[in-house]
């Protein structure tokens, strides 16, 4: 069995960060592997603006932030191999994967990070009545006719969840000379960025509908409309609300679910909340040698954040790739306290490698125009800040300093509304 | 002229189609949607009942227990997956026992064995966390599991490889007596002229019944909605049923033979034959039936629903009969639960009525019996993947990566006899769409496959047939000009 030094599985924004970042940091022999005929991932299909602001520091689409990386790796070095699926991961590092041209590929890796990204929510998922017939999309693969493969999946739509892909797609059908009757959102508040939601709705006369749904698709062969309602506050439909809208297609921007079964092959632990592995400061998970980055870890609202997160797995595999054996002293569990969905890392090894401060990445579980950061220790609260329009949709970075982290013991983060320390 | 014309490519259709083949006949299926099994058949619990249901004397009784032994040999002819894991029908209240009393009698009446009622521990190594108020079960070790729509698949393929011709789009809109004794079969495009017309048009067969100038009779259709989880959450590996009501088996929780878990189905009579729609109210019930049963389930992990419908006749039995009004017309209706357990033996029963009928049947010297499945990439050992990769590289592309479907199998699936045309018609061959993902990764390269293979353009790809195309036109089309533009 081949042994490679390490194998980057997708060959998307978080495997190609974090395969440069590998090769800059010395590691000679880095593989990506990846499922598809190009590399680039979710970025190819996304020819809108708004990447790169943070990390090349000017404005890209998705497909100029995938071609700098893709370019930036193969002048690195990094072997990316294409149309080649894994479909096996063991917990010690064994790859099998299956292409047209090698067959079966068995490898042995010395460190593995795990980069597949996720997928969308469907339908089945939140059990929306009704007919089963075409014209039923979720927001990604209507992307990917439109922009890769060049076809227009419907003339009259509505789409179901104000995520930013769905978001991003409303503009691009009017664009298009679809007409985008509404978007319905079962949450109060839009579940996509504030940006998306003024230049792709507001900006194009979309009607977004807050306390939506869904609550019945027409149509045997063909959508031919949606019935929508309002929902009260437990998000049950209120049927005398309900209205017909006619239209020949549904989008879906439900939500993303990070794409783990490989990494539960290789009995990595994974979050419940996240749906992505549980990680310490290395991005390495509960598997000595496999670390994970970018979706498949958590959803990232922006893409430039994938990429950090990618070059800290890298370092965390290449320290791992130069030493003897893993060092697993103590850790620090942190956790999600009030007010927040979850935070990541979920655990500090304190036997890892340290930086003077330790970013730790979060999400609301709803807005808050004023809020309270808290972070406590088992000696109370050792760290305090006031956020301004926090947004479940976007995500929140603190750094901790690591005097904070080597206290030990437990941390929690909580966020309280108002500028007042919550009881 | 042909000998005999099947009306309704359904399983039932599909089984008597594949037993004429052994014979010297001209034989045509007419079928009125884009693909095999596209009404009842595709959507049922997909149990081979052991038979301790139907009352004794009830044609259902006879033929679910026939049928039942005749599965092991089909499927085995047929390749097809077939397990028999067992079925419990369990007791939670009270006067539950006195029900399973009654269907064990029952059972020993029709001639099902083995068939016991076992306790709460004996229970429990079977159903770990079934629901704490469970006491009693009755017990039929020999239930089997199938997928229906690979039954179905499968009886096509190898009727149309012994030289059965299946038309589909084909709705019979006439069916009349000719002249010389014939039956003249009409649909859209053609004309058929038929010594003999078996009507298998499932939830249609009163229509092409009263159309043909037969029997009355009527069908009711009967919606039953299922929740199908995501594979990964299940380790149920016996059929669980609730005790039964007058109407139905009750909501049951059953495992597929792919590996997935089911619940449902409900029982609600419709007025329309084509509403499989699933509603809310139907949802909710069989979760809470189910629960009655198995309260831990990964509610969270469903990947889709689905509703189908049975087809109930007046008398709530089959009808497998010879008309006395229209000589060489034979019904084949009201094939209900337990309609897939009986399927085997209604194929033999409406061979033996078209005998007596008149019909010659002629063994054919060159009748192959044996058919082989599309080889599964995810099922094979490691060696065998090397060697299928190595005949053809298409078995080394995966397509569909939740169910590790590869080309070669899709491509496979639409250049067999009675190949795929469309989405749903791959999925049903090779489960390429069935998984978690539901189709959101493969089905852009499905539609391209599928586009190459039929040589048509992506735009005529359908989802299951005329009237469901997935892609609406090119981008760019629909942008019309604007005023100042136009102008200049």
């Amino acid at each position: 069995m081949p042994a490679r030094e390490l194998v980057v599985i997708g060959g998307g924004p978080a495997g190609l960060s974090a395969a440069i970042e590998a090769k800059k940091l010395g590691v000679e022999d880095v593989l990506v592997i990846d499922r598809e005929s190009e590399p680039g991932g979710i970025l190819k299909q996304c020819i809108h603006p708004g990447f790169g602001l943070h990390v090349f520091k000017e404005e890209l689409t998705g497909t100029e932030y995938a071609e700098r990386q893709i370019t930036e790796a193969r002048d690195l070095g990094v072997e990316i191999m294409l149309d080649t699926m894994v479909i096996e991961l063991t917990a010690d590092r064994r790859i099998l994967a299956v292409n047209s041209s090698d067959g079966l590929l068995e490898l042995k890796a010395g460190a593995v990070i795990l980069a597949m990204g996720c997928r969308e929510r469907t339908r089945g998922a939140i059990n929306i009545p009704g007919y089963r017939p075409a014209g039923i999309f979720t927001a990604g693969v209507a992307q990917y006719f439109m922009n890769v493969e060049g076809y227009i999946p419907g003339r009259e739509v509505v789409i179901l969840g104000s995520g930013d892909v769905g978001l991003i797609m409303a503009r691009h059908l009017a664009l298009e000379g679809a007409r985008v009757k509404s978007v319905v959102e079962i949450m109060p508040y839009p579940s996509g960025l504030i940006r998306n939601v003024v230049q792709c709705l507001q900006d194009f006369d979309i009607p977004l509908l807050l306390n939506h749904t869904v609550v019945d698709i027409h149509g045997r062969d063909r959508v031919e409309g949606v019935t929508i309602a309002e929902v009260d506050q437990q998000k049950k439909p209120k049927l005398d609300t309900a209205r017909h809208i006619a239209c020949d297609t549904l989008l879906l921007s439900i939500g993303l679910i990070p794409e783990n079964e490989l990494s539960r092959m290789a009995r990595v632990e994974i979050d419940g909340i996240t749906g992505g592995p549980v990680v310490d400061q290395n991005m390495q998970t509960s598997v000595e040698g496999i670390f994970a980055c970018g979706n498949v870890l958590h959803v990232h609202d922006v893409v430039d954040w994938v990429t950090i997160e990618a070059r800290v797995a890298a370092r965390g595999a290449a320290g791992f790739l130069r030493r003897e054996k893993a060092r697993r002293a103590s850790t620090v569990q942190v956790t999600a306290g009030e007010g927040l969905r979850y935070v990541l890392p979920q655990k500090i090894d304190l036997g890892g490698e340290l930086e003077e401060t330790q970013k730790f990445f979060m999400r609301s579980l709803r807005p808050m125009d004023r809020a309270r950061l808290l972070v406590r220790s088992d000696k109370g609260v050792v760290m305090s800040r006031t956020l301004r329009s926090v947004r479940p949709s976007e995500m929140i970075s603190i750094k901790v300093k690591r005097e904070i982290l080597e206290q030990k013991g437990h941390l929690e983060i909580s966020l309280h509304e108002g500028s007042e320390r919550g009881a | 002229m042909v000998d005999v014309v099947v009306i309704g490519a359904g399983v039932v259709g599909c089984m008597i189609a594949r037993d004429l083949s052994r014979f010297d006949l001209d034989v045509v299926v007419l079928e009125k949607e884009d693909d095999v099994g596209c009404g009842t058949s595709k959507a049922n619990s997909a149990v081979i009942h052991a038979g301790y249901d139907a009352p004794p004397g009830t044609l259902k009784a006879e033929f679910n227990v026939r049928g039942d032994a005749m599965f092991d040999e089909l499927c085995e002819e047929l390749d097809i997956p077939f397990r028999r894991i067992g079925s419990l029908v369990v007791a939670v209240r009270e006067d539950d026992m006195k029900e399973l009393k009654k269907l064990l009698e029952r059972g020993r009446d029709n001639g099902v064995s083995p068939l016991r009622i076992i306790g709460r521990s004996e229970l429990l190594e079977l159903v770990p966390n079934i629901t704490s108020k469970a006491y009693a079960a009755l017990y039929a070790p020999k239930a089997g599991i199938i997928n229906p729509f690979e039954l179905t698949i499968a009886l096509a393929e190898n009727a149309a490889e012994n030289g059965v011709s299946f038309r589909f789009n084909s709705p019979v809109v006439d069916i009349g007596a000719g002249e010389d004794g014939a039956l003249v079969v009409r649909t859209p495009h053609e004309t058929y002229r038929s010594r003999f017309v078996v009507n298998a048009a499932g939830l249609f067969a009163d229509e092409i019944s009263r159309r043909a100038g037969a029997e009355p009779y009527t069908i009711t259709p009967r919606k039953g909605e299922y929740l199908l989880f995501d594979k990964a959450y299940s380790d149920l590996n016996v059929v669980v049923f609730p005790t039964p009501t007058k109407i139905s088996k009750g909501i049951l929780v059953c495992p597929t033979i792919d590996g997935n878990l089911f619940i449902g189905p409900n029982s609600q009579d419709v007025e329309d034959k084509d509403d499989t729609s699933v509603t809310s109210e139907g949802i909710d019930e069989i979760i809470r039936g189910a629960k009655e049963l198995i309260p831990d389930l990964p509610l969270g992990k469903v990947i889709t629903s689905f509703a189908g419908l049975r087809a109930v006749s007046d008398n709530n039995d089959f009808i497998i009969e010879a008309s006395r009004k229209v000589k060489g017309f034979v019904n084949v209706g009201g094939i209900q639960s337990p309609g897939l357990s009986s399927v085997p033996a209604i194929g033999e029963r409406v061979v033996e009525i078209l005998r007596e009928e008149g019909l010659e049947l002629k063994e054919k010297g060159d009748f192959r019996a044996r058919r082989k499945r599309i080889p599964a990439f995810r099922e094979l050992t490691n060696e065998e993947r090397e060697r299928l990769i190595q005949r053809d590289p298409a078995y080394g592309y995966v397509i569909c990566r939740c169910e590790t479907v590869t080309e070669g199998e899709i491509v496979e699936a639409i250049r067999r006899p009675v190949g795929a045309r469309s989405l749903d018609a791959v999925k049903r061959r090779t489960r390429a769409g069935l998984g978690r993902c539901q189709g959101g990764f493969c089905s852009p390269r499905v539609i391209r496959i599928l586009s190459r293979e039929l040589d048509i353009s992506p735009l005529q790809v359908t989802k299951g047939g005329k009237g469901s195309e997935i892609l609406m036109g090119r981008t760019k089309e629909f942008i019309e000009p604007d005023g100042d533009h136009h102008a200049s």
